[in-house]
């Protein structure tokens, strides 16, 4: 049956060599494993980032909200590409060198720890944006009603203002991840094994670009569907009846 | 604790916004148990008076004290002054993504650490009493206005307050809802517990208060047991505002 569909050009004619060649399918999947990892990742440090720097940018010390909006105007305003370069190439070369369990000197941050630092970091000053978008929607009486039963700063955010403004602030929210899944082929430029780089591999050796083109296509359309889906439960799930509909 | 001293105890307060003084001299005493009631016009200071009591909004000079605590102090313990002080809003702030039951019972486990089984033994009682039975698993989006208010009296009373403060708790309500809240706080009073009410309801106020304070423009005009106030007042201002709304 498989030998019935492989022609002359691979299984189903195609050059998809993913299915019939076992270093190709293991490279392919690997590839598909960094980018759904490295995705993963830099989604829960940059919610984090938002989360942190949302509170800090409402803190009553100057220098506080100095740091965080210095932050995002850096992150913002710059091409992630280049920031990704700015961290591997320049502070990278700052960092020493560390030896390895084999003995070898091996680069103290790796090419996929940069990665996951600078795009958490890009991803991330748009969150804290996104979150204070959130903040500001929650009205100043319902902030005094915790205030007035004793709530401490932290503890309002925790328990109010956050997960008030985390509903606001869902739609963007949403948006934003997607678009750092999608900033993650920039990984490629600093050899980061992940969907693209393996496909450009894939490629250079089988030739067959089209083939890999319009199976990335597809298996990004794919990830970032399970994305939006993911969201849409979530915001499905916070969904309180009464409230804001 | 001295039964004789009063709960509250405000003296000489000045409160200014810039180069506006929106409160001036105020000065009076509220015992244990006692209601007092602040009449006056829109934008008297009322709500600020009320605000100053609890530290939401800070004052430049004179004293209060509540149970002892100088607000003024800067070293004040908030958490402190404020579970001896619960407040009720115009707009009751009750919080939207929490059902009823988690409303009245988040604060004394977040704020005061207290253990949840007993907190939630209160929260049904305290519910039950102000006839909200049935409805603790209900968000606050889906009752009325004078259910969400009676939830927010409930939830103030949750912490266990020596005093109470109402912030024109029934401005926002129909004649038929206002009702259910006045009768609610009326209930409040009669068990002992010490109100401060900012209310235009002046049959209530005759009715509940042993001390109405008439404001205006930051002073207070006139103060007395409401008998007198309502009947007999001795200010032309005070007549000219009670012939305005009664």
């Amino acid at each position: 049956m498989m030998q019935w569909l492989q022609g002359p050009d691979g299984l189903t004619g195609l050059g998809l060599s993913i299915l019939d060649d076992d270093l190709d399918r293991s490279a392919f999947l690997w590839g598909l494993w960094t980018t759904v990892w490295l995705s993963l990742v830099c989604i829960v440090l940059s919610f984090a980032i938002g989360i942190a720097g949302a509170w800090a940018q409402g803190a009553s010390s100057r220098l506080g909200r100095g740091v965080v909006s210095a932050y995002i105007q850096v992150f913002r305003n710059t091409p992630p590409l280049v920031q990704l370069y700015f961290f591997f190439f320049a502070v990278g070369s700052l960092l020493p060198s560390v030896t390895d369990s084999y003995g070898q000197s091996v680069p103290m941050v790796t090419n996929v720890g940069w990665a996951v630092v600078s795009f958490s970091l890009y991803a991330g000053a748009f969150n804290i944006e996104i979150f204070r978008a959130g903040i500001e929607a929650v009205p100043s009486t319902t902030v005094e009603a915790a205030e007035a039963l004793g709530y401490s700063r932290l503890g309002t955010y925790r328990h109010v203002v956050f997960p008030l403004a985390l509903r606001i602030s869902l739609p963007a929210l949403g948006n934003n991840l997607v678009n750092l899944v999608k900033t993650t082929t920039l990984a490629y430029a600093i050899a980061v094994p992940e969907l693209l780089y393996v496909s450009a591999q894939i490629w250079s050796e089988q030739l067959n670009v089209r083939t890999m083109m319009n199976l990335l296509l597809v298996v990004y359309i794919a990830l970032v569907g399970l994305l939006v889906l993911g969201i849409n439960r979530w915001e499905r799930a916070l969904r309180v009846p009464g409230l804001g509909r | 604790m001295n039964h004789d001293l009063p709960l509250v105890s405000i003296r000489h307060l000045e409160k200014r916004y810039g180069a506006l003084t929106v409160l001036h001299d105020i000065s009076f005493d509220v015992r244990r148990g006692e209601v007092a009631c602040i009449i006056g016009p829109s934008g008297s200071g009322k709500s600020t008076l009320l605000r100053c009591i609890n530290a939401l909004a800070p004052f430049q000079a004179g004293s209060i004290k509540v149970a002892g605590i100088e607000v003024r102090d800067p070293a004040l313990d908030k958490r402190g002054l404020r579970r001896r002080v619960g407040m009720v809003f115009q707009q009751y702030n009750l919080f939207p993504h929490k059902t009823v039951l988690q409303n009245v019972m988040m604060a004394p486990i977040h704020v005061l650490g207290q253990n949840r089984h007993d907190v939630e033994e209160r929260a049904r009682r305290l519910i039950a009493k102000v006839r909200l039975q049935g409805k603790e698993d209900t968000f606050p989006g889906e009752l009325s206005g004078g259910q969400q208010q009676r939830v927010a009296i409930a939830r103030s009373l949750c912490m266990a307050p020596e005093v109470m403060l109402f912030d024109e708790v029934t401005a926002a309500l129909d004649p038929e809802t206002k009702k259910e809240v006045l009768v609610t706080i009326r209930e409040l009073a009669e068990d002992g517990m010490t109100c401060i009410l900012v209310t235009h309801e002046m049959g209530f106020a005759r009715e509940v208060a042993n001390q109405v304070y008439f404001t205006d423009k930051g002073v207070i005009v006139e103060h007395g047991p409401p008998k007198e106030i309502f009947n007999n007042p001795q200010q032309s201002r005070t007549r000219e505002f009670l012939d305005q709304v009664l």
